[in-house]
């Protein structure tokens, strides 16, 4: 039996394919195991960092010492690097709506949040430079929401009333989360379920999203990974960080 | 032989007064000049404008009633995301004004402030709630072929600015030994000269300026600087690699502290009652209790 934290791995990493000599940056657990799973099997062009100011050229375990640093990525370099274009974000998202607008800033009106939480960070940067994916580990009605409570993450609707640049470059790529995999991938770019984790039915989806999905005639299933990958994913995790963030249901 | 700038905690804030702009460099919960924000929560100042990549700084001044005008990428402890002073302060509305800015457009405010620009371009930002918050944001129409409209970040100058850095030489000619500079260059170029102050671990002679580190790590010069304030473990209880780690073990006790009314004036009394030389001594007493 697979274990779901192995497949939202996999997902996470498949997110990274075709991005070629770039910066795969994952915010969190499952994002930085994605990036480093595909950078160590089917994408091997990628760059990725400690998560501090380097990047590492070798394949290194989370929180591992052992770093081959092969360049230097302080903040500053790293707004270069995304204003540049040459970067592919994973982060999380505590509310995102059909359109693929995000929220890790505030739930509750901004001027006297119910909720404070991260502040827009670098979202606003991220989204309109260069292409962002995110990571939810509980997909609820209350995250898939019809609108959110601030945009830090600008969705298609917001791009596409920005002229001409920002819609070539805006570039929203999957949403991974416990139940399923969702991407933009269809003419009105809205949310589109692009496939379910195996055990999870497309009704279970549907009912934990609070919005209308786009939802394909056929929706595969989302793919386990190879015995290689499996093997790359425990090198990488030994102390399965992996299964803290996404516990197996069974 | 250039000048002597050395100056303690409470000479360099008492230059300082109420509703003045401060920027607080170092990033989140890393490298912070705690020192003087200490010494800055011991003074009568009010109604203060900070401007951070905030973390314990902010929270700190917040809890403390000094803020009447936060500018903020964030605010967090890194390790600990929430920092909970500033969550209770956005929360209870106590912060009359704030100012909520993408990471990169922060940068760009104060770079724009350190060229004395009136503001930079940039794309990051447009379309996001960044706008929506800030109706006072402009856009800017390129002049070019492209036509293409940017948004117009102001540029923000600083009465004070504080950094801490690993070293520095008695005229201000600091170094930072660690991964990151974060921005504290332009914090101190976005400051009106007379208030830039430089806080550092050690205070050592111009000639071993090279001892630790390579020239590549001379990121601040003596023009940049008003004021150095040696202040050994004045980052506590941020990091300041390679000196010291972040204290996880007192920062979340700081963070527990700061969500219970009773717990906190309890923190505040121990820690923060008298000068530098106190804090250290409590926080030594308090680690070895541990």
């Amino acid at each position: 039996m697979t274990l779901l934290a192995d497949i939202v791995v996999v997902a996470a990493a498949e997110a990274f394919r075709g991005d070629g000599e770039i910066f795969a940056s994952g915010m969190g657990t499952i994002p930085m195991l994605g990036a480093r799973l595909a950078r160590s099997t089917f994408e091997p062009d990628l760059m990725v960092s400690d998560g501090e100011a380097f990047f590492v050229g070798n394949e290194l375990p989370i929180g591992g010492p052992d770093k081959l640093v092969e360049g230097w990525i302080p903040f500053r370099t790293v707004f270069d690097t995304l204003w540049g274009g040459r970067r592919h974000v994973m982060m999380g998202a505590s509310q995102i709506d059909p359109r693929g607008n995000t929220n890790i800033a505030n739930i509750g009106p901004w001027a006297k949040p119910k909720a404070q939480l991260l502040g827009v960070r670098g979202g606003p940067g991220n989204t309109i430079n260069h292409a962002t994916s995110f990571w939810i580990p509980k997909h609820t009605p209350a995250v898939f929401t019809a609108m959110v409570d601030m945009v830090s993450g600008i969705g298609y609707d917001r791009a596409e009333a920005l002229g001409e640049w920002v819609q070539a470059h805006h570039d929203l790529r999957r949403v991974v989360t416990n139940l399923a995999v969702l991407d933009f991938e269809c003419k009105e770019r809205r949310m589109r379920l692009r496939s379910v984790h195996p055990g999870v039915a497309v009704a279970d989806v549907m009912a934990a999203t609070g919005f209308d999905l786009v939802v394909p005639a056929d929706v595969p299933t989302s793919r386990s990974p190879s015995e290689t990958e499996l093997a790359t994913i425990n090198r990488l995790d030994p102390r399965g960080l992996r299964l803290r963030e996404v516990p197996d249901p069974q | 032989m250039s000048r002597d700038k050395r100056i303690c905690h409470d000479d360099a804030i008492a230059t300082l007064d109420s509703g003045m702009t401060i920027g607080i460099g170092g990033w989140g919960s890393r490298r912070k000049p705690m020192s003087l924000v200490r010494a800055l929560l011991r003074s009568p100042l009010t109604d203060l404008t900070v401007v951070s990549y905030g973390g314990p700084d902010v929270g700190l001044l917040a809890a403390a009633g000094k803020i009447r005008k936060l500018v903020y990428g964030f605010v967090s402890l890194d390790s600990i995301p929430l920092e909970p002073h500033f969550r209770a302060a956005r929360q209870n509305g106590t912060i009359a004004e704030c100012v909520e800015y993408d990471e990169g457009m922060l940068q760009w405010a104060l770079y724009a402030g350190s060229l004395r620009l009136p503001f930079l371009p940039t794309r990051s930002g447009l379309g996001s709630g960044v706008v929506d918050v800030n109706p006072s944001l402009r856009t800017v129409r390129s002049p070019y072929a492209d036509g293409e409209e940017l948004l117009a970040v102001p540029a923000i100058r600083l009465d004070a600015a504080f950094v801490h850095l690993n070293r520095s030489d008695q005229s201000g000619n600091a170094q930072f030994l660690g991964p990151d500079l974060y921005f504290d260059d332009l914090f101190l170029g976005a400051c009106e000269p007379g208030r830039r102050f430089v806080s550092c671990e050690r205070v050592i002679a111009t000639e071993s300026l090279l001892d630790e580190g390579t020239f590549h790590t001379l990121r601040i010069n003596r023009s940049m600087v008003d004021g150095v304030i040696e202040a050994p473990n004045g980052a506590h209880f941020t990091n300041c690699q390679p000196d010291y780690e972040r204290d996880e073990s007192f920062q979340k006790h700081y963070a527990t502290a700061a969500t219970d009314a009773g717990r906190w004036e309890a923190f505040t009394k121990q820690f923060l009652g008298g000068d530098e030389g106190r804090y250290q001594a409590a926080v030594a007493e308090w680690s070895a209790a541990q």
